[in-house]
Parts: C-alpha cells; sequence; structure tokens
C-alpha cells in the first residue's frame, strides 16, 4: 500500500507543467535565431538587388540614355575591354580590370611562398621562445591594423624608398603586406590542426624533421593554407583606401604593360565613378559592382573546390 | 600462445639500461632504472597510469627529444652502443627501433603510401612494391587490403589501421619494435590479433610493448617490468621506479615483492 503511494508519488514528479512551460522557450529562442538570420540574409540581398537591378542595363543591349544617342557598349565583354570614357554609357572598365588581374598576379607570387614559408617556421621550427612568442603576438596584431596605414607605409616604402613609383608593383608589394599577416596566421592555423600523431609517425619511422614537415604535415595543411590564402586575396582585391593612398591612378585610358606602369583598379574605378552627379554613372559603378562580385564569387568557389578535392584524398 | 615455445633461446642482450631517469624541467617523471631487455623477446610494462612507462619507452628510439625540457640522466647502451652519445643520429636510431603508437595513427593517404613514406626516407626504394607486400603480409594485413592498396588508409577499421601502423614499422626492417599500449584503442578481437601477430614477429624482432592490460602482459610477453609511483616525503612530487623486473611467468606466479603482488592481483592501481 504504502510502496505503491510512493510510486504514485514519484511517477507524479514525471508530469509537471514544465514541459509546455520549456517548449515555449526554446520555441521563442529559436524564433529569436531566425529573425537574426532573416535580417542578416535580407540585407545581403537587398543590396545585391539593388547593384544587379541597377547594373544589368549597363550589361545588355538597348541601352541608350539621354537625348544624344551614342555609341553602345553591347554586352559584358565589350564592357571589360572598353577605356574608360568621359561618357557614363561610353566607360568601359578595362584598365581598371587589367590592373586588378595585374594586382593579383603580384600579390599571389609574394605572398604565397612568404606566407607559407614564414607559417612553416614559425609553426614547425622556431625555437619557442620570448622572440618568437614577440612575432607571433604581432602578426595577429597585425592582422587587424586598418588598411590606410598600410597604404601610407607602401607610399613610403615602395613607391618613394624602393622607386618603384606610383605603379603596380608597388601597388602590388603594398597589398601584399596588407593581408601577408592574415595569410601566416591562416596557414599557421591549419598547420596546428595536423595531429602530432602525424609528426611523430613520421619521425618514429626514421624521416628527418624537414621529411616529417614537407612531405607529411604541409600536404596534410594545404586545403587550410589555400582557403586562408583565397580569403586573403578576397580581401585584397576589394581594398581601395591603401591604394588611393599610395597614389593609385583614378583616370586611366591605357592598359598598363609592365609591372612599372601606373594603374587603377576596379574598386578605385568604382570609387571614381559614384562621386560624379549625373544619374547614368551609377549604372556603370553598378556594372563594376557586380564585376568585382562576380570575381570575388569565382575565387571563393576555387577554394572550396580545392579544398573538397584535397579533402576527398584524405 | 603455442609459437612461443618455437622461438629459439637466445640470451642475450638488446638494450642495457643503467641508473636511468627522466625529467621534464623539474619533475621527474621517472628515476633509478636499471635492466637489460632480452633480444628476440617480448618485455612487457606495466603499472598503474602516471609510473613513467610511456616515458621511459619513448627513451628507447630517442621520442624524448622531440619533448620540450625533457631530459635523459644514466645510459642507455642499444647493441653496446650509448643512444646517447653526442656522436650519435636519433633520426638512424629511429629507423633501427620502431616504434607503434597508442592510437593508431595511419598517414592521410593510400595504405600504400603509408608504406612507401618509410622506404623513401630510408632510401629502400628498389623493389617497393615486393616490400609493401612483404611487410602488409608479415603485418597479417595483406590479404584485407591486397585488391585496394590505393584505398585512404583513413578509411579502414581501428584495428586494420593499427596493423597498417606495425606494417610500415616492419617495413623498413627494424630491429626492434616499441609498442606504446597498441591495444588501448582497439576492441578485444582487433586486440587478439595484434597479440597473436605479436608471437609472429618476435621471432624477427625484439618487442617492448608498454600495456596497462594485465591480461595482455600474461599472455603475451616473456619478461615483465612493473612500475610504480612512489611520493615524495613532503607528498608534492611522484616519481615512476621500476619495483620488479622478471621473467613473465615467475612474476606472475611468484612476484618478489608485495607491491607486486597486490598490483596483479587486483588489489591496487
Amino acid at each position: 500500500m504504502l510502496e505503491s503511494i510512493e510510486k504514485n508519488m514519484s511517477n507524479k514528479t514525471l508530469i509537471t507543467g514544465k514541459k509546455a512551460e520549456n517548449a515555449i522557450k526554446e520555441s521563442l529562442f529559436l524564433f529569436t535565431l531566425y529573425i537574426c538570420v532573416t535580417i542578416a540574409i535580407l540585407t545581403l540581398m537587398t543590396l545585391i538587388y539593388d547593384v544587379l537591378s541597377t547594373g544589368t542595363t549597363r550589361l545588355t543591349s538597348d541601352y541608350e540614355v539621354g537625348l544624344i544617342t551614342k555609341i553602345q557598349i553591347d554586352n559584358p565583354v565589350d564592357f571589360l575591354t572598353t577605356l574608360d570614357s568621359r561618357y557614363p554609357d561610353r566607360a568601359g572598365i578595362g584598365p581598371a580590370f587589367a590592373g586588378t588581374v595585374w594586382l593579383m598576379i603580384i600579390v599571389v607570387s609574394v605572398t604565397f611562398p612568404f606566407g607559407t614559408g614564414a607559417a612553416i617556421y614559425l609553426q614547425e621550427f622556431a625555437p619557442k621562445n620570448r622572440l618568437t612568442r614577440f612575432i607571433e603576438l604581432n602578426l595577429t596584431n597585425l592582422a587587424g591594423v586598418p588598411s590606410v596605414i598600410y597604404g601610407l607605409l607602401g607610399l613610403a616604402v615602395f613607391v618613394r624608398l624602393a622607386g618603384f613609383g606610383r605603379s603596380i608593383l608597388s601597388g602590388g608589394l603594398t597589398l601584399t603586406l596588407l593581408i601577408l599577416p592574415v595569410v601566416i596566421v591562416a596557414s599557421r592555423e591549419a598547420l596546428k590542426a595536423v595531429p602530432d600523431t602525424i609528426r611523430q609517425g613520421a619521425l618514429a619511422l626514421g624521416a628527418t624533421k624537414f621529411q616529417a614537415v614537407f612531405r607529411q604535415v604541409v600536404p596534410s595543411a594545404i586545403p587550410g593554407m589555400v582557403t586562408g590564402m583565397v580569403l586573403g586575396l578576397s580581401r585584397a582585391i576589394g581594398e581601395t583606401a591603401p591604394l588611393i593612398f599610395m597614389g593609385a591612378l583614378t583616370y586611366v585610358n591605357y592598359f598598363p604593360d609592365t609591372p612599372l606602369s601606373g594603374f587603377t583598379a576596379i574598386p578605385i574605378q568604382v570609387y571614381n565613378w559614384i562621386g560624379y552627379p549625373q544619374a547614368e554613372w551609377k549604372e556603370t559603378a553598378s556594372a563594376g559592382i557586380i564585376l568585382l562580385l562576380g570575381l570575388l564569387l569565382i575565387m571563393n568557389s576555387l577554394a572550396i573546390f580545392i579544398r573538397n578535392r584535397y579533402e576527398k584524398d584524405l | 600462445m603455442d609459437t612461443k615455445e618455437t622461438v629459439k633461446v637466445n640470451s642475450e642482450s638488446v638494450f642495457s639500461v643503467k641508473d636511468l631517469s627522466v625529467s621534464y624541467g623539474d619533475f621527474v617523471a621517472i628515476k633509478n632504472v636499471n635492466m637489460d631487455i632480452t633480444k628476440n623477446k617480448i618485455t612487457a610494462f606495466i603499472g598503474p597510469s602516471g609510473c613513467g612507462k610511456s616515458t621511459l619507452i619513448r627513451t628507447f628510439n630517442r621520442m624524448n627529444d622531440l619533448i620540450l625540457g625533457a631530459k635523459v640522466n644514466g645510459t642507455i647502451t642499444y647493441q653496446g652502443v650509448d643512444l646517447y652519445d653526442k656522436m650519435v643520429d636519433p633520426v638512424q636510431v629511429r629507423r633501427r627501433i620502431g616504434m607503434v603508437f597508442q592510437k593508431p595513427n595511419p598517414f592521410p593517404k593510400t595504405i600504400k603510401e603509408n608504406i612507401t613514406f618509410g622506404l623513401k626516407v630510408n632510401n629502400m626504394t628498389d623493389n617497393m612494391d615486393e616490400r609493401v607486400e612483404k611487410a602488409l603480409t608479415q603485418a597479417a594485413l595483406w590479404d584485407e587490403v591486397k585488391d585496394d592498396l590505393n584505398k585512404n588508409a583513413l578509411e579502414l577499421s581501428g584495428g586494420q589501421q593499427q596493423r597498417l601502423c606495425i606494417a610500415r614499422t616492419i617495413a623498413v626492417e627494424p630491429d626492434t619494435i616499441l609498442m606504446d599500449e597498441p591495444c588501448s584503442a582497439l576492441d578485444p578481437v582487433a586486440t587478439k590479433k595484434i597479440e597473436d601477430l605479436m608471437q609472429e614477429l618476435v621471432k624477427e624482432f625484439s618487442i617492448l610493448i608498454v600495456t596497462h592490460n594485465m591480461q595482455q602482459a600474461s599472455r603475451s610477453s616473456d619478461y615483465c617490468a612493473f612500475f610504480t609511483t612512489k611520493t615524495s616525503d613532503d607528498g608534492k612530487r611522484r616519481t615512476g621506479e621500476l619495483v620488479e623486473f622478471n621473467e613473465t611467468s615467475v612474476m606472475f606466479t611468484t612476484p618478489e615483492q608485495e607491491l607486486t603482488e597486490q598490483y596483479i592481483s587486483g588489489r591496487f592501481g
């Protein structure tokens, strides 16, 4: 008798009003999360819709402006290959596009060896002492320095001191400085993520430290390193301030042909176009933004593709 | 078990340890170790956690060199050569004295590449395919993987991965294999396979194994060393020490030390 009462009482504690209460709390919390996600996505979508709806008129045919009919630039290819112009409907992004491509080539070819080299040294070989800790701390800080500062540095070191002038080379090297800390930190994280058991396994087989690092650890870290590299490049491709500071041009009516040519880049060109009062320039600028977004999308897809490919091999 | 009888009696010692102690900074992990390890036998290190047996086994192939602040005092001679002599190249030591780790750690590459890596770094690139087959056969893995040598090693089961790690270790033709709790991450079936494998391998190699598993030590080893931790007088420091080192059959039936008896009968540890 007594037992059955106890049993009932303990069963009763299982049925409380808490269940419904918890369910409400949880759904409220979930709802808040949905709102957050929706706001973030909606903002982005609005931005993209605005740019696309304005810019695509500039990238398709049947474009006429004002009272005077001018030579039409009919398609995206023309937009990419035409020089800048005084007239919004004739202005192409050719020199800026070429300038950005030049910049990327310089940034990649300098950042990749120096960035990965520094990361491999710091993570795998450097003695753990005060100096390396100091360097590590500063790298992390450098990654957060405003990009304008790098523009000043580029102006002082590459343009003036090294005598490269206001050239593509100076611009590329300035952007390299800007993303080098980001790339080093990302590459180090990738190396750090390789389990220590891999290093030990290689060394236990009679591999030297060098063989263990370059034949086992680095190949395992490549997906992460490439991702860091591409993210750094994505940052560099959209930077305007440091380039303006170190003296990129705003109106370029030729295609740069050597690394020492004067240049402009897509974001600078867009910034420049936006500044004009006539409404038509807004369309041209939007077309430039679409190009920039497209480039970023391609680069990030490439990073994802490379990462997936290597991970499949793992 | 019956394979044990076929091992030819050979009392030649392969390692000779004298007054060995290992410390990390101020912390002494293990001290006063004196022992001779017999060639072509299985020697097991047993003892409670923190008694320094893993630390000790890592001094035999100089893996402790990789740990910051690790310091080895005393001597270990390997076939008459002082392993910690200034002239000794630790890379060559590790090539001659292979090691299998607690958690299977195959490289994230194909089965074949796992074996060929060791061959390549040791310039054993002649007859690679034969060497791969021989190593996998010796590690009792060949029949299971011969049709997909280009499969990623991480797709193998835990027991297969550990046998692959043994295969890549023996592929570089060491004299001795160190095993640091090789079965602790495996189920009983996979453990049995590794234990059987050890009985085959000991015909060719000297084997040192650290184990937590008392049954494993009693089943598979020829010699057994029992370690325990001793707390310092002020109660602050715990240091590992060798309590007893004897033939396994003797240690598990008539141990000399009371501590040993208590440990193997499960009364402490």
